[in-house]
């Protein structure tokens, strides 16, 4: 089973991808694209990932939501300082951010939600010091942006995964 | 589109406001690219169009097909989740080139106060 399953959550996503790709819920597109998914993890097995461990809890959704109110909100405040006159006092720059997630599947999705909210930047992160560098367009207070990640984000994220 | 007419007042209405309103939004952001100043600050204002701009969009298209073809269209979901999955890597990609850049010159501090 293992040998045949190594990632048992990515089959069932994998079929409802073809499926949803094919919009069609028939017999002969569930085994298309059963046979097509096992084809596919046979070659994933092949690069050796890391395991995943998700813990479904409501910490998901609860980062959903919370990710969706900030992209939205981020693109409103980003538009604001495009929009406006350029504001000399604004200054963006980077901030460092001490982590101590170190799954890397959540940095992965963190990843992801800095880069999908507008206005912070993913630069680089340092896997030896566990340290993530931030390019933040508007920084007004940069002890605020390194509580907001660590707080809003990472701490859920870590719930998810580690 | 020859099937314009088929689509009742309230979808016409809400599919044209949404496509409006994500073009807007993809717009602000590719202004944002010649207002702002730095290279760091510009990679900032493209974010815009692959959020907001591409999801209202998408549910302008998700339920202008669905209304015309009277069943519930989402294939548009996937895009949504490609586009997102995949933005970080190019912008990653676009950031460490240019922190190696400035630091192989010396300017890795420019942006800091």
């Amino acid at each position: 089973m293992t040998r045949w399953l190594p990632h048992p959550l990515l089959l069932p996503a994998l079929v409802i991808l073809w499926l949803v790709l094919q919009e069609s819920l028939s017999l002969g597109h569930i085994v298309l694209g059963t046979a097509i998914a096992l084809f596919a993890l046979r070659g994933l097995a092949a690069l050796k990932p890391e395991k995943v461990w998700i813990r479904f809890t409501s910490a998901i959704p609860r980062l959903t939501v919370m990710v969706l109110g900030d992209v939205v909100r981020s693109n409103i405040a980003v538009g604001r300082i495009i929009l406006s006159r350029q504001n000399p006092r604004r200054r963006s720059g980077f901030i460092h951010v001490p982590l101590e997630m170190r799954s890397r599947y959540g940095l992965a999705v963190l990843g992801i939600i800095i880069t999908a909210t507008p206005g912070t930047l993913w630069m680089q992160y340092d896997s030896s010091r566990g340290e993530l560098l931030v390019h933040v367009l508007d920084l007004v207070d940069e002890d605020a942006w390194i509580r907001l990640l660590k707080d809003r984000y990472e701490r859920l994220l870590m719930e998810i995964f580690e | 589109m020859t099937q314009a007419p088929d689509l009742p007042l309230w979808a016409a209405l809400l599919v044209a406001f949404l496509v409006l309103f994500g073009a807007s939004v993809s717009l602000i952001g590719t202004v944002g690219l010649l207002r702002l100043k730095t290279f760091y600050e510009r990679m900032h204002a493209p974010t815009l169009g692959t959020t907001v701009g591409m999801a209202s969009i998408l549910l302008a298209s998700m339920i202008c097909f669905s209304a015309l073809q009277s069943r519930i269209v989402i294939h548009e979901i996937l895009i949504e989740l490609f586009v997102t999955l995949t933005t970080p890597v190019t912008l990653m990609l676009l950031s460490r080139a240019a922190l190696y850049r400035d630091r192989s010159e010396g300017r890795e501090r420019r942006d800091k106060p």
